[in-house]
C-alpha cells in the first residue's frame, strides 16, 4: 500500500466555500480521500496538509497559531465489560455500553493541549482523548463521565493499544507560520467506513477558525465482493462456501488417494 | 505471507492459518472428530473475533470431515444405516441447539456460559477417555483379552423397543438411543460452536457399543452433514462466515486429515483413546485455568449488536 504525498492542489479550491466569514481561513487536503483495503493491507498512513490564510481583517503581527485536528472514524455502540471473581472464577459482572463512539478516533496538535487552551476551553473544543465525547448509558440517561471513570480510562486504553485511538500532541509540524501537516496513521485493523477531519485553528488560546474534510476506508475488488456477497445474498454465500467445503475434501481425498 | 481476510476484517498470515488448519486436520483424521474444539479457541487467540472464528470453522469442519469420510467410505468402515438414523436426532437437536444459543444470548454471559461448558464438558469426557484407555492398556499389558464388547452382557438399553439390525457394524439395537446421542450431539454443537465428534465417539463406543471399525467413519458422517447445515445456517442469520478463512483452514485441514487418517489406522484403539482423552483433557484444563486465574486485563471491550437508542 502506497500512498505517496500527491497535494490535491485543485480540490483545495472547493473547500473555499465552506470557510465562515473570519479573519482567518483553514484550507486543507488529505493526500487521500479514498484509502482501499487490498489482500496485502497491512495499515498505512495519510497526510494531512493544509495553510492559515489571512486576510484584512487579521490583527497584525498575530503568528502563533496552535492547531488541532480530531479524526473520527465510522461510529457504533460497543460495550465495556469488567471481570471480577465470584465463586472462584473471573466472569463479567458489570458492563457499560458506549453509544455511537467512534471506531477510530485521532487527536493532533502542534504542542501539548494545556499549552493551547484552558482546561475550559479543552472541555469545551474536546481537546484530547481525556476530554473528547464518549457518550455512555448510565441507567436510564446517556452522558459522558469524569475521565477517571474505570469504565471510561480502560475503553480508551484498549483502543489505544490496538492503535485505533491515539493522542499526539507534538504531531502537526507548522512548517512555515501558516503552512502545516500532519500524518494520519491507520492500523491493519482499521474500520471500514467514513472518516471526519475536524481541523480547529487557535490563536492566544481561543478557538479562531474550524473546518472539516474526510476520506473513507473501503474494501475493493475481491474483498469487496466476497463482503457484499456475504451481507446481502447469505443463502447463495453459504451454499457457495459448503460446496467449496465439499469439493476441497473431496479433492483432497483423489490427490492423496493410495489404495 | 500476508493476507487481508474480507469478514473478520483483519489481516493475517497465510501459513499460520495453514499450519493451523494442517495441525488441527491430522487430529481430526486420526480420532475421527471434527476438530472444532481446537481450532476455534486457535483462531481467537489469533484475533479473529469469536463470532467469525465459530461460524467459518464450522465449514472448516465440514471439509476436513468429508475427505475423512471418503477415505472411510473406501474402507467400507461407515455404517450407512447408523449415521442415518443418528442424523434424524442431530438435525432436531441442531435446531434446539440454535433457539437455545438465541435464548441465551439474550440473557447475556454467552462467553461464560460457553466457558463453562467446555470446562464440564471437555474435562469430564476427556478424564473418562485417559482412565478408560489406560485401563485398557493395562489389561492388555498384563496379558487379558480386549474385551471392549462384551457378547453376553445385556444393558438397559437393549431391552428398548423398536429394534434395528446395523448390518455394517454387526449390531442389533433400539433406535431410541441412537436419536436420542444424534440429538444430544447436535444440541451441544449448535451452543458450544463444536462438531461434537469427540463427545460421539465415546458415546457410541460405550453406550452403543458400536465397534470400533465403523465408529470414526460413521461420527465423521454426522459431523459432516452437521456442520455443512451449520455453514448455511451461520451465513444466512449472521453474514459471519469467512470464506477466505475457511478456504485457507480447509486446505490445511484435508491435506492433515489425509495423514491423520492413515495415521490413526496404524494406532492400536486402547492407545487411541488415551491420546485423544489426553487432548480433549489438555483443553478443557486449559479453559479451566483460564476462568480461574486473573485475567491480564479485566476490562474487555466488544462491539453490541444492539441499537444505541433505548
Amino acid at each position: 500500500m502506497r500512498w505517496g504525498l500527491p497535494l490535491a492542489i485543485a480540490g483545495l479550491a472547493a473547500l473555499l466555500a465552506a470557510a465562515p466569514a473570519r479573519a482567518e481561513r483553514l484550507i486543507v487536503s488529505v493526500s487521500n480521500h479514498r484509502v482501499t483495503v487490498t489482500p496485502n493491507y497491512s495499515g498505512g498512513e495519510l497526510v494531512l496538509f493544509g495553510s492559515v490564510e489571512k486576510d484584512d481583517k487579521t490583527p497584525a503581527g498575530r503568528n502563533n497559531y496552535d492547531l488541532v485536528v480530531t479524526v473520527s472514524g465510522p461510529r457504533a455502540d460497543m460495550v465495556t465489560r469488567r471481570k471480577e471473581r465470584r465463586f472462584g472464577i473471573w466472569i463479567n459482572t458489570d458492563s457499560r455500553q458506549f453509544i455511537q463512539v467512534p471506531g477510530y478516533l485521532a487527536l493532533f496538535a502542534n504542542r501539548p493541549f494545556d499549552q493551547i487552551a484552558s482546561p475550559e476551553v479543552q472541555r469545551r473544543q474536546q481537546l484530547g482523548l481525556n476530554n473528547v465525547l464518549l457518550t455512555q448509558r448510565v441507567g436510564p440517561d446517556f452522558a459522558d463521565v469524569v475521565p477517571n471513570d474505570p469504565f471510561r480510562s480502560a475503553f480508551v486504553r484498549l483502543r489505544t493499544e490496538h492503535g485505533l485511538y491515539r493522542e499526539a500532541p507534538s504531531a502537526v509540524t507548522f512548517l512555515t507560520p501558516t503552512l502545516f501537516r500532519t500524518g494520519i496513521p491507520l492500523p491493519a485493523e482499521v474500520p471500514i467506513g467514513t472518516y471526519n477531519v475536524e481541523i480547529k485553528l487557535f490563536a492566544d488560546g481561543a478557538l479562531v477558525t474550524r473546518t472539516d474534510t474526510a476520506f473513507e476506508i473501503v474494501k475493493v475488488g475481491f474483498e469487496q465482493f466476497v463482503a457484499n456477497t456475504a451481507r446481502h445474498n447469505g443463502l447463495a454465500y453459504g451454499l457457495v462456501t459448503a460446496f467449496m467445503a465439499l469439493m476441497t475434501g473431496w479433492m483432497a481425498s483423489i490427490v492423496f488417494r493410495k489404495d | 505471507m500476508q493476507l487481508y481476510l474480507p469478514i473478520a476484517d483483519i489481516p493475517v498470515n497465510v501459513f499460520l492459518i495453514l499450519a493451523m488448519g494442517a495441525a488441527v486436520g491430522f487430529v481430526s483424521g486420526m480420532f475421527g472428530i471434527g476438530g472444532g474444539f481446537l481450532m476455534t479457541p486457535l483462531l481467537i487467540f489469533v484475533g479473529i473475533t469469536p463470532a467469525v472464528a465459530v461460524a467459518s470453522v464450522a465449514s472448516h469442519i465440514a471439509a476436513s470431515s468429508f475427505s475423512g469420510a471418503i477415505s472411510y467410505w473406501r474402507r467400507r468402515a461407515i455404517d450407512p444405516l447408523l449415521a442415518l438414523v443418528l442424523l434424524t436426532g442431530g438435525t432436531i437437536g441442531t435446531a434446539l441447539g440454535v433457539w437455545t444459543f438465541t435464548f441465551l444470548r439474550t440473557l447475556g454471559q454467552l462467553d461464560l456460559m460457553i466457558a463453562l461448558s467446555y470446562v464440564v464438558l471437555l474435562t469430564t469426557v476427556g478424564g473418562l477417555m485417559f482412565w478408560e484407555g489406560l485401563r485398557a492398556m493395562l489389561r492388555v499389558r498384563r496379558g487379558g483379552a480386549v474385551t471392549l464388547r462384551k457378547p453376553g452382557s445385556h444393558v438397559w438399553i437393549h431391552g428398548l423397543p423398536l429394534k434395528l439390525r446395523f448390518k455394517r457394524s454387526k449390531i442389533y439395537l433400539s433406535v431410541i438411543p441412537v436419536v436420542v446421542v444424534g440429538l444430544v450431539i447436535g444440541f451441544i454443537g449448535a451452543v458450544m460452536g463444536i462438531g461434537g465428534g469427540f463427545i460421539l465417539v465415546p458415546l457410541m463406543i460405550y453406550l452403543l457399543r458400536v465397534p470400533t471399525s465403523t465408529v470414526i467413519g460413521t461420527s465423521m458422517v454426522l459431523t459432516l452433514v452437521t456442520m455443512v447445515f451449520a455453514t448455511l445456517l451461520h451465513a444466512v442469520t449472521n453474514h459471519l462466515v469467512d470464506a477466505v478463512l475457511a478456504l485457507i483452514l480447509m486446505i490445511g485441514g484435508v491435506t492433515g486429515a489425509q495423514f491423520g487418517a492413515r495415521a490413526g489406522q496404524k494406532i492400536r484403539g486402547e492407545h487411541l483413546r488415551l491420546l485423544l482423552g489426553l487432548l480433549v483433557l489438555a483443553v478443557g484444563i486449559r479453559f479451566a485455568i483460564e476462568l480461574v486465574i486473573r485475567p491480564e486485563d479485566l476490562f474487555t471491550i466488544r462491539e453490541s449488536a444492539t441499537g444505541g437508542t433505548p
